[in-house]
């Protein structure tokens, strides 16, 4: 008897400790969460997220976010007006927990021309906050609002003209994170795509306002990630080690186009479909809608260079939405063994690539005026057009991408040079002692493009300095 | 007493101006009807025979009018006729800020101020028709809307920043001898809140089909829907004793037959 008076007593508290838990921890109605304290949210920049939210406890969290209308590049030597969330495009990422009471001060910068607002699409309520959220330049707007759903939701302006608002850079991503937060990962990153229609073609320099006519149409010149192009290439790229998670908060703010993301040589081990709680497991594209995003996470096993695009690929190999993921480490050869052999293989049939021809290719409207200028807008059709193989350095790439610094192939003839980018250049050739077998096709460029970008070439990296003229380039097209 | 003075003081010069014609650095508008606006089946509204300023008013013209008005200098007016930043670029009562310029126009003034500006002129603040009405002209025809270079200028306009600090009189005139209706500043308007936008535009769709709706065939009157939309956006977004940067005004008076 007395044992057993003894068992009831060891169980009780833990009843106890069970039913407190359950209090703590399970609500059937979100909106039925206390919030205790108040604290200001931390925002970050892309593609920097936030530190996790999830565990700590429900809070009233003061969200300030500024708009800034302000000038910005869109490429070399293309600027663009911007209207932002916080100063970038995409906005400044906010990271909540479900149960959060969040006060937004929405503060519009005296400067702007513009009133603006906001929708959350985390917002349950009339607009998503757009309605009281309705801001005049030099004012603040303050409204509230419970998080009653977990998931990742898009935020953007509404106000008349939405489309054009939104055009011009005026999204981002606000995450509500479940109770007990999202399992913690190694890497975390903030990438938002986003299409732009500008009144001058893609790379048409100076200052390019936005063109109403193209975005009814949905005829970007621009896809891009994070606002501009090459925000995640280069050293801006986003960085991981061997082994590591990496998990990618993923928006597209549109205005016009859906996303196909994918990243080269990765597949994705979780996607959180849509935003939303449901996973679904070895996916090589998600499809992320304008105005929608997707939470992807995938472990890095090799180390290398894995490109981030939209695979509706022209997209990024012309317009922009390319990005790079640099994972550093050791190799794994029984994952990815790397090129083990090169031999030969000659199918019937012509060996030769050609990009459509045209002759109607136009010649610049601002041609350069001095060899500073050559230098400048060669350098832009180089980062176009020859940075993708030849590398940011004319460094080239072994075994597959001649090298263009110090080259003895190219120092050797410049006429023999401006042949190649003219017409192509396919079959072996010997650079510095390598061998090449390869195919470059012919270079859709102008003669003056032609001799901007020799020119640069010859002009960097420990080359012969020689300066390229476009009566040069159209000897070598006549000689034909 | 006072007032009345003034008053008959105001119509003496009035009808003599209209016996000696033109008042001083005004244009004469001839009224007609137009539909304002979202094009298609919008209600016409006419608008009468009047006058409005060639230039919005000046920095220069409003530190005159706050030493003859002590009562709206900026440490004198009162909390419900302005807000905080009114007159935010001046450095005190009567001084422009040394990085402000004269002939500028005035901005960082609440619809109160312009209001009564016009008044103590003997003039008053254009309606909104009056103001779009004017607007619509370019330098060659009375009615531009239609004209895809028209509606560029402007939307690049919006676009561009800091054009409150460029001087006035810079924008070529349009064909009623009126300058920087587009391209300067915004200016307030008589009855800038009468127009319902909530701020929640894409519900606006619902509220007046004419706004959005309808408009699948693509055109120039949905560029020309955009840019005075963006016009209805910003007025929308006011209250009169509000005052912004890039926010001036200038004043129209009736012809009284």
């Amino acid at each position: 008897m007395k044992n057993q008076l003894n068992y009831l007593l060891l169980f009780i508290p833990l009843l106890l400790i069970s039913c407190f838990n359950n209090q703590e921890k399970n609500y059937e109605n979100t909106s039925e969460i206390p919030v205790s304290r108040e604290m200001t949210a931390e925002l970050t920049s892309p593609p920097n997220v936030p530190t996790p939210v999830g565990r700590r406890k429900a809070k009233k969290l003061i969200v300030e976010m500024e708009i800034l209308e302000k000038e910005g590049e869109m490429t070399d030597g293309v600027r663009y007006v911007y209207w932002t969330f916080g100063g970038t495009v995409p906005g400044s990422f906010i990271r909540t927990r479900v149960g959060d009471e969040v006060e937004f001060h929405l503060q519009n910068h005296p400067d702007n021309k513009l009133p603006h607002n906001i929708d959350l699409h985390a917002v349950t309520g009339p607009g998503g906050g757009a309605e009281s959220s309705f801001v005049a330049p030099g004012h603040e707007k303050v409204f509230s609002f419970k998080t009653l759903n977990p998931g990742l939701y898009v935020y953007h302006c509404a106000t008349a003209p939405v489309g054009m608002h939104i055009a011009n850079g005026m999204y981002g991503l606000i995450l509500v994170e479940p109770e007990g937060g999202l399992p913690l990962v190694d890497k975390e990153y903030y990438i938002m795509q986003g299409d732009f229609y500008t009144k001058g073609a893609n790379g048409e320099r100076g200052l390019q306002p936005f063109d109403m006519q193209k975005a009814v149409d949905e005829n970007a010149d621009y896809v891009v990630f994070n606002g501009k192009v090459g925000s995640l290439t280069g050293d801006n790229a986003i960085t991981a080690k061997v082994g590591e998670t990496v998990r990618l908060f993923v928006g597209n703010g549109g205005p016009g186009l859906v996303s196909s993301f994918h990243v080269i040589g990765e597949i994705f081990d979780k996607v959180h479909i849509e935003g939303g709680n449901k996973i679904n497991e070895n996916v090589q594209t998600t499809l992320i809608p304008a105005g929608g995003a997707a939470i992807v996470e995938f472990k890095v096993d090799v180390p290398g260079t894995f490109i981030l695009v939209d695979h509706s690929i022209f997209r990024a190999f012309n317009k922009g939405a390319l990005g790079m993921l640099k994972v550093e480490g050791e190799e794994d050869k029984k994952i990815y063994s790397g090129e083990i052999r090169d031999d030969i293989y000659l199918p019937e049939g012509p060996g030769l690539q050609e990009m459509p021809t045209t002759n109607e290719i136009v010649e610049s409207k601002i041609p350069a005026k001095n060899f500073d200028e050559q230098m400048k807008f060669g350098k832009q059709v180089y980062m176009q057009t020859c940075f993708a193989c030849h590398q940011s350095e004319g460094q080239g790439v072994p075994n597959a991408f001649p090298p263009l610094a110090k080259s003895d192939y190219l120092n050797a003839d410049v006429n023999r040079a401006i042949g190649v980018v003219l017409h192509g250049l396919t079959g072996e050739i010997t650079v510095n002692g390598e061998k090449y077998n390869s195919v470059m096709t012919r270079q859709m460029l102008s003669s003056e493009e032609i001799a901007n970008v020799l020119t640069y070439v010859y002009n960097s990296w420990g080359n012969s300095k020689k300066v390229v003229t476009t009566s040069m380039v159209e000897n070598v097209k006549n000689k034909k | 007493m006072k007032g009345h003075v003034f008053r008959y003081l105001t119509f003496i010069i009035l009808t003599q101006t209209i016996v000696f014609g033109q008042s001083k650095n005004m244009a004469y508008i001839q009224g007609s009807r137009y539909i304002p606006l979202y094009g298609r089946d919008s209600t016409v509204v006419e608008v009468k025979d009047f006058e409005m300023d060639v230039f919005p008013v000046t920095n220069a013209q409003f530190i005159e009018f706050v030493k003859q008005y002590p009562k709206w200098q900026k440490s004198k007016t009162l909390k419900l006729f302005t807000d905080k930043s009114y007159l935010y670029n001046w450095k005190n009562d009567s001084e422009l800020k040394d990085s402000e310029k004269l002939n500028s126009p005035v901005t960082y003034v609440s619809w109160f101020a312009a209001k009564d500006y016009c008044e103590c002129q003997g003039k008053r603040l254009p309606t909104v028709d009056e103001w779009e009405y004017v607007a619509m002209a370019d330098e060659s025809s009375r009615d531009a809307r239609l004209k895809p270079d028209y509606n560029k200028q402007i939307l690049a306009w919006y676009e561009t920043p800091k054009t409150n600090e460029n001087l006035i009189g810079k924008n070529p005139k349009n064909i009623w001898g009126v300058y920087d209706l587009h391209g300067l500043v915004w200016e307030w308007t008589l009855d800038f809140n009468s127009v319902l936008i909530t701020g929640e535009s894409r519900k606006d769709v619902d509220k007046d089909s004419n706004l959005f709706c309808g408009s699948a065939a693509v055109n120039a009157t949905d560029l020309m829907n955009y840019a005075a939309f963006m016009r209805y956006a910003i007025r929308g977004s006011l209250k009169a004793k509000y005052s912004m940067k890039n926010l001036g005004f200038r004043c129209v008076k009736d012809i009284n037959k």
